[in-house]
C-alpha cells in the first residue's frame, strides 16, 4: 500500500476568507486539519511604539486604525485610560453620546461580520443587505465627526463636538431624482438624532430580513452547527471575551459587570449561548444587534431631553474654541501649549477596558509624568481569539476552518496592531 | 467595578508572605510585584485559590523601563542666556540604527506585566515581574497556568526579547521572518533598521537600510507643575463652570 503522508498547505495571506492578511499554515491529513499555525504580523505597524513618540492626544487617530470596523470603541478605551490618569471625567451628555456611538459601532461591526462571514460560506445576499444599513451608520459617523471611518471623535474630556442639528441631504442627480430622491432623504430632513431614531426604529425589521436568510437556512446550519465548539472552561483558559465567551455560555459582559460611560443607566439584556459552536456565536451577534438598537433608542430619548456641554471646560486638557481664542489671551496661550506640547499626564499606570464588539478591548497605559505616554499596550480581543484557532480547527475539515475563522470575527488591524 | 476592600490587599501578605509586594492600589486595580523565582508558583495560587480565582489572563505584555522619567528638555532651570534648547541628545525615536544612544542606568530594565481577571469576584489584578538580568531577561513561562499566555509571551519575546523559560514554541510572532533585534526596546530606532521592497531588476524582494530620517516633532517634557494636580484641575473646571453659569 502506498504511504500516505500529511501535507502542509498555505491558507492566505491572499485569500478572500482570510479576512485581511492571515497566513495560515495548515497541516492536513486529506481534508482534515491536523494542525493550524496562524502566521500574523503582516499588518504590524507598531502602533504602540508610535504612540510613545507623540503627545497623548495625537494617538487617538491611531486607535481608529486598529480595529477599523469598530473605530469609536477603540478610541473609547484609549481616551478612558487618559481620563483616568488625568483624573477628569467627561460630562454626562458626552458619556451618553459615547454610549450611543459605541452601540452604533457595535451594530455596524456586526453588520460587517454577518455580511462577510456569510459570504465566506457562500451566502451572497446577506452581504448586500448588511452593507445597505452599514452605509447609514457611516453617514452618522460622517455627520458627527466629518469622517466616515476614522473618526477621532472621542477626546479626553468629552467628545469633539455636539450632535449636529441637520443631516446632509442627497442632491438631485441624473440617477437620483423625484420619488427616489425623496425616499433617500426621508429620514434626513431633521437633526442627526432624528435620523438615528428613524434608522433605529427600522432596525429590528432589517435584522429580521437577515435572519430569514440565515437562521433557519439549511445550508447555513449545516456549515455552522457543531463546528468549532469551545467549552466554557476552555473559553476561560484561552482568554476569550465578548461574543466568543458568551457563545460558550458564560454570562460576562463588561457593559453590565464593570459599567463605563452610561451603560449602568440603560436597559439591555446579554444573550448567552448554549453549545459554544459557530451557530451560537452567530445567534448571539444577531441578538446583540437588537439589544444595541434598544440602547440607542434610550440614549436618543435622553439626549433629546438633556442639552448641555459635551466637553470639559478645562483648558489644561481641552483646547478652547476658536471663538474664545480671538479675544482671550489666556485661551490663546492654552491653545498654543496644547497643540505644540500637549498636556502632561500624572505618573501612574492604568488599564481601561471597554466591551468592544469583538470582545474586551483594553488599553494599558503607563505614564512617567511626561507629555507622551511611556508605554501603551493595547489588548486586542482578536489576538486572543486567533491564538485559539489551532485548538478549534483541529480535527475539522478544511471548509469548516473557514467557518471558524469567520466566527472569530477577526480584523487584522487589531490582531497585528 | 467594585471598590477593593482592605481585606483583599491584606490577603496577599497573608497567603504569600514576603514573596509578593503590594505596590499600588489605584483605579480599582491592585498591582503586585513578584520576583521571577516565585513567579510560577504565585501565579498558580492566583488562579487556583478560590480566594483569588483569577481564571482569566486578559493581557500579558513586556515593558522596557529604560529612560523612565527622562526628558529631552529641561524646562525648570534657565541660565543667564535663557532657557535651554528644546531638544538635546537622542531621545526616544530620534536616532537611527548606527547612532543608538548609550543606555542610561535603570535598576531593572525589563518587566512582564500581567492583567488578570476574576469573573467570580469581578476583580482585576495587575502582576509585575522584573527580569533579573538586563542582558538576558528571563522569566518563567505561564503557558501551563493560563493557555492564553502562549501568544502573549511570544509577542513579548518578539518585541522585547524577554525569554520565557519553558514556553513550548517561543518563536517571533509579529515581526518579519528573519528579523533582527527587538523593536519595542527603547534603544531600537523608531524608523526601524531595514526597509523591504521588490526589485524589478533582480526580480526578488530585497532588504535595504532605511532611508528615512528620524523625525519626532514634539519634545518630551515632564512638568511637575501644580496645574497637573488632580484637585487643581477639578477646581479650575469648577471655576469655569461657575463663570459659565453666572
Amino acid at each position: 500500500m502506498a504511504e500516505i503522508r500529511n501535507y502542509t498547505m498555505n491558507f492566505g495571506p491572499q485569500h478572500p476568507a482570510a479576512h485581511g492578511v492571515l497566513r495560515l499554515v495548515l497541516e492536513m491529513d486529506g481534508e482534515t486539519v491536523v494542525r493550524a499555525d496562524p502566521h500574523i504580523g503582516l499588518l504590524h505597524r507598531a502602533t504602540e511604539k508610535l504612540a510613545e513618540s507623540k503627545p497623548f492626544s495625537q494617538s487617538i487617530g491611531y486607535m481608529d486604525r486598529l480595529d477599523y470596523v469598530s473605530m469609536m470603541c477603540n478610541e473609547h478605551a484609549y481616551v478612558r485610560a487618559i481620563e483616568q490618569l488625568l483624573g477628569v471625567e467627561a460630562p454626562v451628555r458626552a458619556q451618553y453620546i459615547r454610549t450611543m456611538f459605541d452601540e452604533l459601532t457595535r451594530f455596524s461591526n456586526h453588520l460587517m461580520w454577518i455580511g462577510s462571514s456569510a459570504l465566506d460560506l457562500g451566502a451572497m445576499t446577506v452581504f448586500l443587505y448588511a452593507f445597505r444599513e452599514r452605509e447609514m451608520v457611516m453617514d452618522m459617523y460622517e455627520a458627527v465627526s466629518g469622517a466616515r471611518l476614522h473618526a477621532s471623535y472621542y477626546r479626553p474630556g468629552g467628545v469633539y463636538r455636539d450632535l449636529p442639528d441637520s443631516m446632509p441631504l442627497y442632491q438631485e442627480s441624473r440617477w437620483t431624482k423625484g420619488r427616489a430622491l425623496k425616499r433617500k432623504n426621508e429620514w434626513r430632513e431633521g437633526s442627526l438624532l432624528d435620523f438615528i431614531e428613524a434608522f433605529t426604529r427600522d432596525v429590528p425589521a432589517r435584522i429580521d430580513e437577515y435572519e430569514t436568510l440565515l437562521t433557519d437556512n439549511r445550508i447555513w446550519k449545516q456549515r455552522t452547527v457543531n463546528i468549532g465548539i469551545v467549552s466554557p472552561q476552555r473559553a476561560m483558559q484561552l482568554g476569550f471575551s465578548g461574543p466568543m465567551l458568551r457563545g460558550s455560555g458564560i454570562e460576562w459582559d463588561l457593559r453590565k459587570k464593570q459599567p463605563y460611560a452610561c451603560y449602568d443607566k440603560v436597559e439591555f439584556d446579554i444573550p448567552v449561548g448554549v453549545n459554544g459552536d459557530c451557530y451560537d456565536r452567530y445567534l448571539i451577534r444577531v441578538e446583540e444587534m437588537r439589544q444595541s438598537a434598544r440602547i440607542i433608542l434610550q440614549c436618543v430619548t435622553w439626549l433629546r431631553a438633556n442639552p448641555g456641554a459635551v466637553m470639559l471646560k478645562n483648558f489644561k486638557v481641552v483646547p478652547p474654541s476658536r471663538e474664545e481664542m480671538k479675544d482671550d489671551m489666556e485661551a490663546l496661550i492654552h491653545h498654543f501649549k496644547l497643540f505644540t506640547e500637549g498636556y502632561c499626564v500624572p505618573p501612574g499606570e492604568t488599564y481601561a477596558a471597554v466591551e468592544a464588539p469583538k470582545g474586551e478591548f483594553g488599553c494599558y497605559l503607563v505614564s512617567d509624568g511626561a507629555n507622551k505616554p511611556f508605554r501603551v499596550h493595547l489588548r486586542a480581543p482578536g489576538f486572543a481569539h486567533l491564538s485559539a484557532l489551532n485548538e478549534m480547527a483541529k480535527g475539522h475539515m478544511l471548509a469548516d476552518t473557514v467557518a471558524i475563522i469567520g466566527s472569530l470575527d477577526l480584523v487584522f488591524g487589531e490582531v497585528d496592531r | 467595578m467594585k471598590a477593593i476592600p482592605e481585606a483583599v490587599t491584606e490577603q496577599f501578605s497573608v497567603i504569600f508572605g514576603n514573596r509578593v509586594t503590594v505596590a499600588e492600589v489605584r483605579f480599582g486595580i491592585v498591582t503586585i510585584e513578584v520576583a521571577p523565582e516565585n513567579w510560577l508558583e504565585v501565579c498558580r495560587v492566583l488562579r487556583g485559590n478560590s480566594e483569588f480565582a483569577f481564571e482569566q489572563l486578559t493581557d500579558l505584555c513586556g515593558v522596557d523601563y529604560l529612560g523612565f522619567g527622562q526628558t529631552e528638555w529641561e524646562t525648570s532651570d534657565a541660565t543667564s542666556e535663557g532657557f535651554s534648547r528644546a531638544v538635546e541628545g537622542l531621545g526616544p525615536g530620534r536616532f537611527a540604527w548606527g547612532q543608538r544612544p548609550m543606555p542610561g542606568h535603570v535598576e531593572h530594565r525589563y518587566a512582564v506585566v500581567l492583567h488578570l481577571l476574576s469573573q467570580a469576584h469581578n476583580r482585576r489584578l495587575r502582576v509585575r515581574c522584573f527580569a533579573a538580568d538586563d542582558d538576558m531577561p528571563m522569566v518563567p513561562s505561564l503557558v501551563d497556568v493560563w493557555g492564553s499566555a502562549d501568544w502573549y509571551e511570544r509577542e513579548a519575546f518578539d518585541l522585547f526579547g524577554i525569554i520565557f523559560e519553558g514556553h513550548p514554541d517561543l518563536r517571533r510572532i509579529l515581526t518579519d521572518y528573519g528579523f533582527t533585534g527587538h523593536p519595542f526596546r527603547k534603544d531600537f530606532p523608531l524608523i526601524g533598521n531595514v526597509a523591504v521592497r521588490y526589485d524589478t531588476e533582480k526580480k526578488r524582494v530585497i532588504y535595504e537600510p532605511v532611508e528615512i530620517e528620524p523625525r519626532v516633532l514634539v519634545p518630551r517634557v515632564l512638568r511637575n507643575d501644580a496645574r497637573y494636580k488632580a484637585d487643581d484641575i477639578d477646581r479650575e473646571a469648577q471655576i469655569r463652570a461657575d463663570e459659565q453659569a453666572g
